[in-house]
């Protein structure tokens, strides 16, 4: 027995309020897309200008520095295959994008999630958009994303910037919520303000927690500038996903393996800067 | 106030009470009513922390705060800086009342008047020693060069030099309290918060931070307000003593009005526990000494002294008023019949002998076969006085009564 209720439209709703962003805010997103673009460029050219071995020795030296000599061996045995493989230039430019998703992502949720650390009203507000939007498909951010700016890398940047961001918010307002309640009753007992208390003790205690998000936030932006390809992102993504389209799948396992590589690299590099430097005395 | 003292009020607490929850008028209210926490607590759900707290705090002196937990010591100390909100009361300190203080006036007043220490130390982890050491001057603004410096200087004070780059996390707990008490000390502030301070420390530690503790307050003269749960604690380190109970001030004196004339049945069963040979010292029994020997006398008016004062020996005084030692009558008067000149070598040195805050309990065990008194003298040498046998047995049966 059909009961006659109309269907909510809610997808033609959503379709309105993005069509008037598009058409009223497009000056806003065309400038949005210009800096980004030159972003990408710059970091891009600069990134491939280097020689492949001497990119390899930083990348190497970065490894052995933060973490450990066999990390940086594993740095210059891995990206030796990703050069051999002949997918030294993708991996530049999903390098390129990762890096840059994750900078705008983290400079956006810094002060989100201190505010929300700060604000309990905030903080009740914000948890639930942050539940949608991690849990929200990834591809789905990539409709809305091209007619605010069109195919390519910026609407990737866009994309991956809204699925990175929640874990860097939450980490950063776990983080500071972590700071045990007595040190900031010492800190309010010596007369100290609001953001005397969130500069000196608040931030540099929960270090380890907000890098902890910042890690999971470019785990993320790895996994979804590798689906970015789908809306003409350049890439590892790009190679998986022209060898999706041609049935080869040695060139895809080749170009997912390139993505592993890096993935490891940027999860060990962060993990190792997540732990507090070993202070002497 | 019973007494009437010349010394300055630092703090002046009037009227001073606490509610905790979200309709303190009522609760306020029931307890003009005359009712007591716990049917405050059943008729309306607030909590009745504090009720109606008068006191003093003299510039310059050590205040004990003394309660069992749920006697709203903590809620007290943490309302004289407003760490937590008092409900109603006057809290005034140098002329300024702290609950009527703007947001930006008692950041002002935190960091001129109070500076605190904590029972679990609440030190940075990420600061060094010498940074915790500094962090009220920081917080103030000090410029870096002067804010090292007194930092030092407190750490110093604490017996922490040495220590100025390690981290919290490499020092032992006591060691962790010194840098508490240094950052306080460092602030300079005009009053010193002491929150169960010594209380998460083992018992010898403890007992070494309290004589520490006493020095430096005597040597520094800072006004500090103590909590803690412990009236041995409270004792042997108070000028005063405030009992709380039930957010109620139940007495307010000395350690001794509190342990001789107890209030209340609340306050003699907490004084019971007390040992009292521990709390009268050399002190309360020493009678001032008749007569002393100089070194330069001779035998003959050394007699003369003895006879004229019924002693049967003499404490022999050395021209900087120090004790020298002593001479028994047998010895003279054989030295005079032998037409010697000096009594310096009769003197002998084997007589007891102890400092004015000795316990009763250790003179006792003092006293020698040769029945000599027990000179008292100061950190000098200086004779203050005797304390006699009788005195002593007199005291320990005045502490058995109570």
């Amino acid at each position: 027995m059909a009961i006659d209720i109309p269907r909510i439209p809610l997808g033609d709703g959503i379709e309105g309020g993005l069509d008037f962003l598009t058409s009223h805010y497009s000056v806003v997103t065309r400038g949005i897309s210009r800096v980004t673009q030159s972003g990408i460029t710059v970091l891009n050219d600069g990134l491939m200008w280097l020689p492949e071995w001497a990119l390899m020795a930083i990348i190497a030296l970065i490894c052995w520095r933060v973490a450990s000599l066999r990390l940086g061996i594993g740095a210059v045995l891995g990206l030796a295959l990703i050069w051999n493989l002949g997918l030294w230039d993708p991996m530049i430019e999903t390098l390129t994008l990762v890096v840059i998703a994750t900078v705008v992502a983290v400079v956006i949720a810094m002060p989100l999630g201190v505010l929300a650390a700060i604000s309990d009203r905030f903080y009740s507000v914000i948890m639930p958009v942050l539940d949608f939007m991690q849990t929200m498909p990834a591809f789905v951010y990539l409709i809305p994303a091209i007619p605010f700016f069109g195919i390519g890398s910026v609407s990737a940047i866009f994309a991956t910037v809204i699925f990175s961001m929640p874990p860097a918010i939450r980490f950063t307002t776990l983080g500071i919520r972590q700071v045990p309640k007595d040190l900031i009753e010492a800190a309010d007992a010596f007369g100290a303000t609001r953001s005397q208390k969130l500069i000196k003790i608040q931030f540099p205690l929960s270090l380890p927690t907000i890098m902890a998000g910042i890690n999971q936030t470019i785990m993320l932006a790895l996994s979804m500038v590798v689906i970015a390809a789908m809306i003409g992102a350049d890439g590892l993504g790009s190679e998986v996903w022209r060898a999706i389209q041609r049935l080869r799948p040695g060139d895809g396992f080749e170009a997912g393996i390139a993505v592993v590589i890096l993935a490891m690299l940027l999860d060990r590099i962060t993990q190792a800067l997540r732990k507090p430097s070993k202070k002497t005395s | 106030m019973t007494e009437t003292d010349e010394t300055n009020i630092k703090i002046q607490v009037r009227g001073l009470s606490k509610v905790f929850g979200s309709q303190p008028k009522k609760a306020l209210e029931l307890r003009d009513q005359g009712k007591k926490r716990p049917e405050i607590l059943e008729k309306t759900g607030q909590t009745l922390g504090l009720s109606n707290i008068d006191f003093d705090v003299r510039e310059g002196e050590l205040l004990v705060i003394m309660g069992l937990s749920g006697s709203g010591k903590s809620t007290l100390i943490r309302c004289l800086n407003r760490l937590i909100e008092p409900t109603e009361g006057d809290i005034v300190i140098d002329g300024q009342n702290i609950p009527k203080l703007s947001e930006k006036e008692l950041l002002e007043c935190r960091r001129r008047h109070f500076s605190m220490v904590f029972q679990n130390f609440a030190l940075f982890p990420h600061k060094t020693v010498q940074e915790n050491a500094e962090y009220g001057l920081e917080v103030r603004g000090v410029e870096k060069k002067s804010r090292i410096e007194s930092a030092r200087n407190s750490l110093k004070q604490v017996g922490l030099d040495g220590w100025e780059d390690a981290y919290p996390s490499q020092l032992s707990g006591g060691m962790q309290q010194r840098v508490g008490l240094a950052r306080a000390l460092a602030n300079d502030s005009t009053v010193m918060l002491m929150d169960e301070a010594f209380s998460a420390l083992d018992p010898l530690i403890r007992k070494d931070m309290q004589q520490e503790l006493i020095e430096l307050q005597h040597r520094m003269k800072k006004t500090t307000i103590f909590i803690t749960h412990d009236l041995d604690e409270a004792i042997s380190i108070g000028d005063r003593i405030i009992l709380l109970k039930d957010g109620e001030v139940v007495q307010m004196g000395t350690p001794e009005e509190i342990l001789t004339r107890p209030a209340d049945d609340y306050v003699a069963r907490f004084v019971e526990g007390v040992d009292m040979s521990r709390i009268f010292t050399a002190n309360s029994a020493m009678r001032s000494v008749r007569a002393t020997a100089r070194e330069s006398d001779g035998p003959r008016t050394v007699l003369r002294k003895m006879s004229d004062n019924g002693l049967d020996s003499i404490y022999v005084i050395g021209r900087d008023r120090t004790l020298l030692g002593i001479v028994s009558v047998d010895d003279v008067d054989a030295a005079a019949k032998a037409g010697k000149d000096t009594i310096n070598e009769l003197i002998q040195s084997d007589f007891p002998k102890a400092g004015p805050d000795e316990p009763m309990n250790n003179l006792f065990a003092m006293f020698n076969d040769k029945s000599y008194p027990i000179a008292i003298v100061d950190d000098n040498q200086r004779l203050l006085g005797v304390v006699v046998k009788g005195a002593v047995l007199e005291k320990l049966a005045e502490a058995g009564e109570h």
